[in-house]
């Protein structure tokens, strides 16, 4: 509770915070503040610019850009949450295993980690999706691929200190199971590590399917998806600059209010702590 | 020093091998009959099988492995279900450019980066400081598909001062250099936001140092401490996050690529994706990993060089 206190008085992780409830907000009351559904096409109201009734202005198809931003945080607050969740629980259950029983068997998975890691960039969800086919659960399946190994590796540090530590044989000639001890002793050791590079890894996985949806591979019409409006946007720069920029604003924001966040959390910690 | 060169070098090897065998796992595992898929929706059964049998795709998963390791090992990477033409020539072709790209924006990069990085750390805690820290958390916040977008806006439309997308010749000509700018600062900004970050705290940390401390205590000029003392050190972290943000550039060019239409590598593995011309998404995938991890392996090797406390461990 007393990091939750120092938290409150780091500027970055207000600020940070704050976007992110506005952003979680926002993806709830969707239904409320949306002035009209995502697939509200009215093709005589084609490509307006931003004005009254159309803040944001509206795409081609006549749907207000607004509407289909408020709607798309839905999309991307889902995108980066299960994306992360996946990075986090098999990149977590792998360091443990790795961490705990160490040998052969910790080789074999940081060598397969180290394959993961071998891939550029999005190259490697680039790869996934291209296998499994565009959509939004497979984006999220792939991107979230992409986050195992950093959360692999920092699990893996913590059990590894740990299984130093002489308490650990202690419990174990008590009698404690393992899996009970990783429980009880590993995990509240590494909570806060955690959570800052959860929070970092949500923007990061936002940035990456956002890129995926741009290329076309995302959430698939007439689905609100950030990066696939900015692709629509793309053509449209000349005449309608309004409808690539504004979704992009709304990325930047989710992200940095996520990285803000993370940032804040790290000075809080520990400001030497390079994640 | 010999040991652990020779060690890294060792370690490459299964790495390598396990990104071959991930590429062609995720290659060929995909749902759809790529023989079916060729042959066309009227062909017959055994047009159908003729085509798997030619292609290979009858044996059985390891055997193709085995295959297609030796075929890159000779160079072959297999050829384009699009094109017909062999992959490595089409890849060969647009590869140069994209490593020109990435390139280019990690010297953009490094040079922004660290001047940022220095001018902040100079001015800790000030205005300035502050200032320039929020415009980098903005830089990696923000993604580059659109920022290229919004330069483009500003420069080619709106100001007319640069060209909207191609590449216009080679890096020493004019055109060249106009065509390149913004893409490699779109592509180069998060990375060069992410080294005047590590700048300005490695050189924090250094500034606080003793051996600083005594260098000021001699009587130093500041501007020797800073740049001849202190920087020096304090760029050996850069030296390998640049290593490692030569990959993020190599991947995020992809995207940047469509944006700009530049002719790299990202549009030919863009396409091919759409058009499930599967030999030319394994084949660009598992060049830029090896690239990458190749990379990788030299950046190790240079850090070796320039930090001494490795070369005498």
């Amino acid at each position: 509770m007393g990091f939750a206190r120092r938290l409150l008085r780091s500027k970055q992780a207000v600020i940070g915070g704050g976007l992110v409830l506005a952003l979680v907000v926002v993806a709830l009351l969707a239904p409320v503040l949306a002035p009209e559904g995502y697939d509200a096409q009215d093709m005589s109201k084609s490509l307006l610019p931003p004005g009254p009734g159309h803040p944001f202005g509206t795409d081609m198809f006549g749907r207000s850009l607004l509407s289909r931003i408020i709607w798309g945080s839905r999309v991307s607050l889902q995108i980066g949450v299960l994306a992360m969740t996946i990075s986090l629980t098999v990149g977590a259950t792998l360091g443990l295993i790795s961490g705990y029983y160490g040998g052969t068997l910790d080789r074999i998975l940081m060598g397969f980690m180290d394959v993961l890691l071998a891939f550029p960039g999005i190259l490697l969800a680039l790869a996934v999706v291209a296998t499994l086919g565009p959509g939004l659960y497979n984006v999220m399946v792939a991107v979230g691929i992409q986050g195992v190994p950093q959360f692999a590796r920092l699990i893996r540090g913590a059990t590894l200190s740990l299984r130093e530590k002489e308490f650990i044989e202690a419990v174990r000639a008590a009698g404690a199971r393992d899996l009970r001890i990783m429980r009880r002793h590993v995990v509240p050791n590494v909570v806060a590590p955690v959570l800052i590079m959860a929070s970092l890894d949500i923007g990061s996985a936002i940035l990456s399917a956002a890129g995926l949806s741009f290329l076309g591979l995302g959430a698939q019409p007439p689905l609100p998806d950030w990066g696939a409006m900015i692709s629509q946007g793309r053509h449209l720069l000349r005449s309608a600059w309004w409808v690539g920029v504004f979704p992009g604003l709304a990325i930047l924001l989710t992200v940095l209010g996520f990285n803000l966040l993370g940032d804040g959390m790290r000075d809080v910690l520990d400001p030497r702590l390079r994640l | 020093m010999y040991t652990y060169v020779i060690r890294k070098l060792i370690l490459a090897v299964p790495v390598l091998l396990g990104v071959s065998v991930l590429v062609f796992l995720i290659v060929h595992l995909t749902p759809g009959d790529p023989a079916r898929l060729l042959a066309g929706p009227e062909a017959f059964e055994e047009d159908i099988q003729a085509i798997r049998v030619r292609l290979g795709l009858d044996q059985p998963l390891p055997v193709q492995y085995g295959r297609f390791l030796g075929g890159v090992l000779r160079g072959d990477l297999g050829t384009s279900f699009r094109s017909g033409r062999p992959v490595a020539e089409e890849i060969a072709a647009r590869f140069p450019y994209t490593v020109e790209l990435a390139t280019v924006s990690l010297v953009v990069a490094i040079a922004a980066g660290v001047l940022v990085g220095v001018f902040s750390a100079a001015r800790q805690n000030s205005l300035w400081d502050a200032g320039t820290m929020g415009v980098a958390l903005m830089g990696i916040s923000v993604p580059t598909f659109w920022l290229g977008l919004l330069l483009m806006l500003l420069f080619s439309y709106y100001l007319g001062w640069l060209p909207a997308s191609g590449r216009g010749g080679p890096l020493w000509t004019r055109a060249g250099l106009e065509s390149i700018l913004m893409p490699a600062i779109a592509l180069g900004s998060p990375s060069a936001a992410v080294i005047a970050r590590l700048t300005r705290s490695s050189l924090l940390e250094v500034l606080s140092q003793d051996y600083v401390r005594t260098a000021r205590a001699k009587g130093l000029p500041e501007r020797v401490v800073l740049y001849r003392h202190a920087l020096k050190n304090a760029l050996i972290p850069v030296v390998t996050v640049a290593g490692l943000r030569l990959g993020a550039l190599l991947g995020g060019a992809v995207i940047t690529e469509q944006v700009f239409a530049w002719p790299g590598v990202g549009t030919l593995v863009v396409n091919a994706i759409n058009a499930r011309d599967y030999p030319v998404v394994q084949g660009t995938v598992l060049l830029m990993a090896t690239v990458f991890v190749l990379l990788n392996l030299t950046v190790d090797l240079v850090y070796a060089l320039i930090d001494p406390r490795i070369r005498f461990d």
